[in-house]
């Protein structure tokens, strides 16, 4: 029995992140004040069998450890499913 | 198998999907009935100006398409000129001028990847692109997010995909606020026998479809024939944008090129605009054979598309081919390794007819005639307006000092370093580049060596509107020449030329009468340079409520020179080299850059050029460069002399000293910022240069000065103009960056 | 010497690659999906878009099966370059300490850079003198090396650091400006510039084959080890 789960994945603290402070650049200039902190990752879903293997697919490809940190967090099934 | 129904419902929709009542009525004439939806949508698409060039046709029959290198001209998906040693150099220009305005990134991508795939259609492996890019003035917002995004989409797809972007022109004008102008170039290199055409051939012969999924990309208008009631909630399902994905042309290009090296394909078509409904058609018209279609065969992305949608479907990165059905078995096994989707959906037929099947059941039965060479072609009524079509241009010089006038000039948006752009692309993959960007007037890219020395190719895109806007015969005599003039100095004879005529709504006489000069034109300064057509595109109705785009013709020139290490460069090469203006150049303000920074109104005609001197001069100074006799060459375009003089210094590092004694005042405005045809700056040892003398016109004007000098000008009365290099670098430099930035 | 550079779906620099060894030797092209690296001397993992740059940039690659032979490879003391793309998939692979991150100025720059030789004498800069600089391109949207601090203390103490951005060049903000570095044993090297495309003088400089022909002096002085 699938279950959908959504990996969220984001810069490491302390990393440079370019694209975070573009956007935090970005959303003043459209009258959008007191915003902080602005940090752009990736979302990653999928339907898996087994969640316990969810960890070590995120440590072998879905995360770079060096660079970037995570979350597992559980989704609405796919509308497809 | 059950035949066709005819569609019952009450007011046709012919009319929402762009086909007159007299065009709906030929439908039912030549199919003998109604047309229902299937047969609706193919015709409305094939029978539009984009596909059957309705009202521009029969101007186009007056380009001169005869040569002595021309290998394939206009008519299949690109045309190809000889380039010597058994070797074809196939190219085309395209536009993608209304989804760049829609989505620039995708618009623009896409545009890319269309016209790479027209290339590699031909069995041509891309080698280069260039693109010209037209948008509303840089202090406006959307222009400067049109142009972010629209050069991002470029380099995101041209990058990805390992084709170098060697070159191309940008330029900001007023009335393209609305309507810009995306158009994309671009090269491949074959062997002569490998070059393939699309027609179909041998019935019996089994149709493939590889590459990407097909799903509901492009449907747009065409989605009123959906028989089920589409309401807002369902939008999602019609996008209109075309997302283009590098990776998956890359593979599609690699499987294409696999595929001819092996010779297992019979003929081989891309899909573009209309989707399989073109490209089936066209493949049928050109073998005069007929295609059975089964799209239930066709692999989607989406479930539940109706026939009609899969057949006018444009989603990107997918080809046709003609395959015997021994090889089917072959062709299937390149595409898995190229992991890319390979399917059979058809037959090739001699019924002469194009039949789309579902299920078992006949779809849609249309003669392949009808639906390529029978829609109607449409005369135009041009008519000279008697009153300017176009504001004059906003006001933003104050100054009639020339010593504001250059700096002002080089940091203006037409003229200004395009650094920040260019650099966005790869110009070295591939390791042809012999010439990038900003080294000279044109592209250089190495051919293979041949017996001991390397020949290279030379290639320029060169477009005009607003002088066209002036005078649409003139400013597109001009175009043409300039391009080749670009060519020249890097010392490379014009082989064949690609253009995109960029135009409003021709129904209107005004409009019909540019296109009808600019055409006139062209074809004129073709035939006097010897200069075939190989093949372009026509893109019409580019205008809004605020007006027509100014009248835009733009040319891309393919050339080749003997020997790459003589290529030519812009830039002054060494101190104590002579300079030299040479050409039947007559500068002139009116419709000249300073006249726009002035906020003159664009004036009623051009100025009359020498064609035949200016070839004359073209011819001499490129043969002087393959000579290996000069230090530089550029040709005077925007801003005149002082400005080519400018980018001389900038170019070379070097400043210099020039006479401009005998004009005063507006004259010597005029001399300076003046603008036409047929000018070059020189720069070389000084019997070079009096050797050229005995041939052309040509003046002597000055020396190459010291390193990180200053360009000085000497004036009547021993006044001088100087400007340090670092002035002129910087006010250059800024133009694009600080826009680009902001 | 024979150098096999490898070609996965979405490679682009993988001829330029070989152009420029066959200037020095010989040069195969070795297939993402064969295992077998056909007893070449060295191993160049070229630039490009490999898998499209999809999830990571060289995220995919890295676990091609021509990557199990290389790290294999790699492992035994086997000689490894990896150019822009390549050095990316070398630093996912575990191969070369760091990652790249994108350019600061988050867009795509083609550019010829001055860089600076920071170590001589390696299996990659024995043609070079300290501080002689190198006139190469380089083109890339994701090329900004990054490493934890510890990290990068060691791969600067042990003299990893081969090349430099000469100041005013790094563009795309590598930390410390490094723009080449090499693992601890020295056998492996990953570069952002693209020493391929600074082979012959028709096309720009020569500065790049400096590489390439190291690589060839060492694999000929070491004939059999």
């Amino acid at each position: 029995m699938s279950q959908r789960y959504r990996v969220l994945v984001r810069p490491k603290a302390g990393i440079l992140d370019p694209q975070g402070q573009a956007v935090e650049r970005a959303l003043p200039a459209l009258g959008f004040k007191g915003v902080e902190n602005v940090h752009v990752g990736r979302l990653i879903e999928l339907d898996v069998a087994d969640a316990a293997h969810l960890p070590d697919m995120c440590q072998k490809l879905l995360v770079n450890p060096l660079i970037e940190d995570y979350e597992i967090l559980e989704a609405e099934p796919h509308p497809a499913s | 198998m059950s035949a066709p129904e005819a569609m019952t419902a009450a007011p046709p929709p012919h009319r929402a999907l762009g086909l007159t009542d007299a065009e709906y009525e030929l439908i039912v004439g030549k199919l003998g009935r109604e047309p229902n939806a299937v047969e609706l949508s193919m015709f409305s698409l094939m029978w539009s100006e984009h596909c059957a060039y309705k009202h521009s046709k029969k101007l186009l029959g007056q380009l001169p398409t005869e040569g002595p290198y021309l290998l394939l001209g206009p008519g299949e998906n690109a045309g190809a000129v000889d380039v010597g040693d058994g070797l074809a150099i196939a190219f085309k220009v395209e536009s993608h001028n209304h989804p760049s305005a829609v989505e620039p990134f995708q618009g623009a991508a896409t545009g890319v990847g269309g016209i790479l795939r027209d290339v590699f259609a031909v069995g041509a492996r891309p080698i280069a692109v260039l693109d010209s890019l037209r948008f509303g003035e840089l202090d406006s917002a959307r222009s400067r997010y049109l142009l972010e995004h629209a050069v991002g989409g470029i380099g995101h797809y041209g990058n990805s995909i390992g084709v170098p972007t060697i070159g191309g022109e940008l330029y900001f004008e007023g009335p393209y606020e609305q309507n810009c102008l995306v158009n994309a170039m671009a090269l491949g290199i074959a062997e002569h026998d490998r070059l393939i055409r699309s027609a179909a051939a041998g019935p019996g012969n089994v149709l493939i479809l590889f590459g990407a999924l097909t799903g509901r990309d492009g449907i747009g208008g065409a989605s009123v024939l959906a028989s089920a009631e589409l309401g807002d909630a369902d939008a999602d399902k019609r996008p209109t944008v075309q997302i283009g994905d590098p990776f998956a042309e890359k593979k599609l290009m690699e499987c294409s090129l696999e595929l001819l090296d092996r010779e297992l394909l019979v003929s081989l078509q891309d899909l573009g605009a209309a989707g399989l409904t073109s490209s089936s058609s066209e493949m049928a018209s050109k073998g005069g054979l007929g295609l059975d279609i089964h799209v239930d065969r066709v692999p989607l992305r989406e479930p539940g598309m109706e026939p009609f949608e899969i057949m006018v479907s444009e989603s990107q990165e997918r080809m046709l081919c003609v395959v015997e059905p021994a090889r089917v078995d072959d062709v299937l096994a390149v595409c898995a390794k190229w992991e890319t989707t390979a399917t059979a959906i058809g037959e090739v037929t001699d019924s002469g007819r194009l039949r789309v099947l579902s299920g078992g059941d006949v779809v849609g039965d249309m003669p392949v005639e009808a639906l390529v060479d029978d829609c109607p072609l449409y005369d135009l009524a041009p008519e000279k307006p008697s009153a300017p079509i176009y504001p004059a241009p906003r006001r933003t010089l104050d100054t009639d000092d020339p010593a504001a006038i250059l700096p002002a000039l080089l940091r203006s948006a037409n003229i200004a370093d395009r650094r920040p752009v260019f650099e966005q692309y790869d110009c070295v993959v591939q390791s042809r580049t012999v010439r990038r960007p900003d080294d000279a007037d044109a592209a250089v890219l190495l051919l293979p060596e041949s017996a001991g020395e390397r020949p290279a190719i030379a290639i320029s895109i060169d477009g005009s509107g607003r002088r066209v806007a002036c005078d649409p015969y003139r400013g597109t005599v001009e175009a043409v020449l300039e391009c080749a003039a670009n060519l020249a100095c890097v010392g490379a004879e014009p082989l064949g030329l690609t253009n995109c005529l960029n135009f409003g709504n021709p129904e209107k006489p005004h409009i019909a009468w540019q296109l009808s000069e600019s055409v006139r034109g062209m074809a004129d300064a073709c035939r006097a340079l010897d200069v075939p057509v190989v093949g372009g595109n026509v893109s019409l109705y580019n205008e809004g409520p605020e007006g027509p785009i100014y009248p835009t013709p733009v040319v891309g020139m393919v050339g080749r020179l003997p020997e790459a290490a003589r290529a030519g460069r812009l830039g002054f090469a060494q101190e104590g080299d002579a300079i030299a203006f040479a050409g039947p150049f007559k500068p002139s303000l009116p419709g000249s850059e300073l006249a726009k920074l002035r906020g003159e109104p664009l004036p009623d005609g051009l100025p009359e050029v020498d064609v035949a001197a200016v070839r004359k001069t073209q011819e001499t100074v490129r043969d002087a460069v393959r000579r290996g006799e000069l230090g530089s060459a550029h040709d005077v375009a925007e801003g005149g002399l002082a400005v080519a003089l400018a980018e001389c210094c900038i170019g070379g590092g070097h400043g210099a000293q020039v006479d401009f004694r005998g004009a005063d005042g507006e004259r010597l405005r005029e001399v300076l910022f003046g603008e036409g045809a047929g000018g070059f700056v020189v720069s070389g040892p000084r019997p070079a240069l009096a050797a050229l003398a005995r041939e052309i016109q040509l003046t002597f004007v000055g020396v190459v000065g010291a390193a990180e000098g200053a360009l000085e000008l000497s004036l009547d009365g021993d006044a001088t103009l100087a400007w340090p290099l670092a002035e002129l670098r910087a006010a250059r430099a800024r133009g694009l960056a600080d826009a680009l930035d902001g | 010497m024979k150098f096999g550079v490898l070609r996965f779906p979405g490679t682009c620099d993988e001829v330029d690659a070989q152009l420029a060894c066959e200037r020095v030797g010989e040069a195969v092209i070795l297939w993402h999906g064969d295992r077998d690296l056909q007893g070449v001397d060295a191993v160049v993992v070229p630039g490009g878009f490999s898998y499209g740059d999809y999830l990571r940039v060289g995220a995919i690659a890295r676990f091609a099966p021509i990557m199990e032979s290389v790290v294999e490879y790699a492992h035994a003391g086997g000689i490894v370059l990896g150019i822009c793309n390549g050095f990316q998939v070398l630093c996912e692979a575990g191969l070369l300490p760091g990652a790249l991150l994108p350019n600061t100025s988050l867009r795509f720059v083609c550019r010829q850079v001055d860089l600076v030789v920071e170590r001589a004498g390696t299996r990659f800069t024995n043609t070079c003198a300290e501080g002689e600089r190198l006139s190469i391109p380089a083109k890339h949207t994701t090329g900004c090396w990054y490493a934890p601090p510890a990290l990068h203390e060691r791969v600067e103490a042990n003299g990893q650091v081969l090349l430099r951005y000469a100041p005013g060049e790094n563009f795309n903000g590598s930390l410390a400006d490094v723009a080449g570095v090499c693992n601890e044993a020295g056998n492996v090297f990953g570069l952002m510039p693209h020493p391929e495309h600074a082979v012959d003088p028709l096309t720009g400089s020569v500065d790049g084959l400096k590489l390439f022909q190291s690589i060839a002096n060492h694999v000929g002085a070491h004939v059999g080890a």
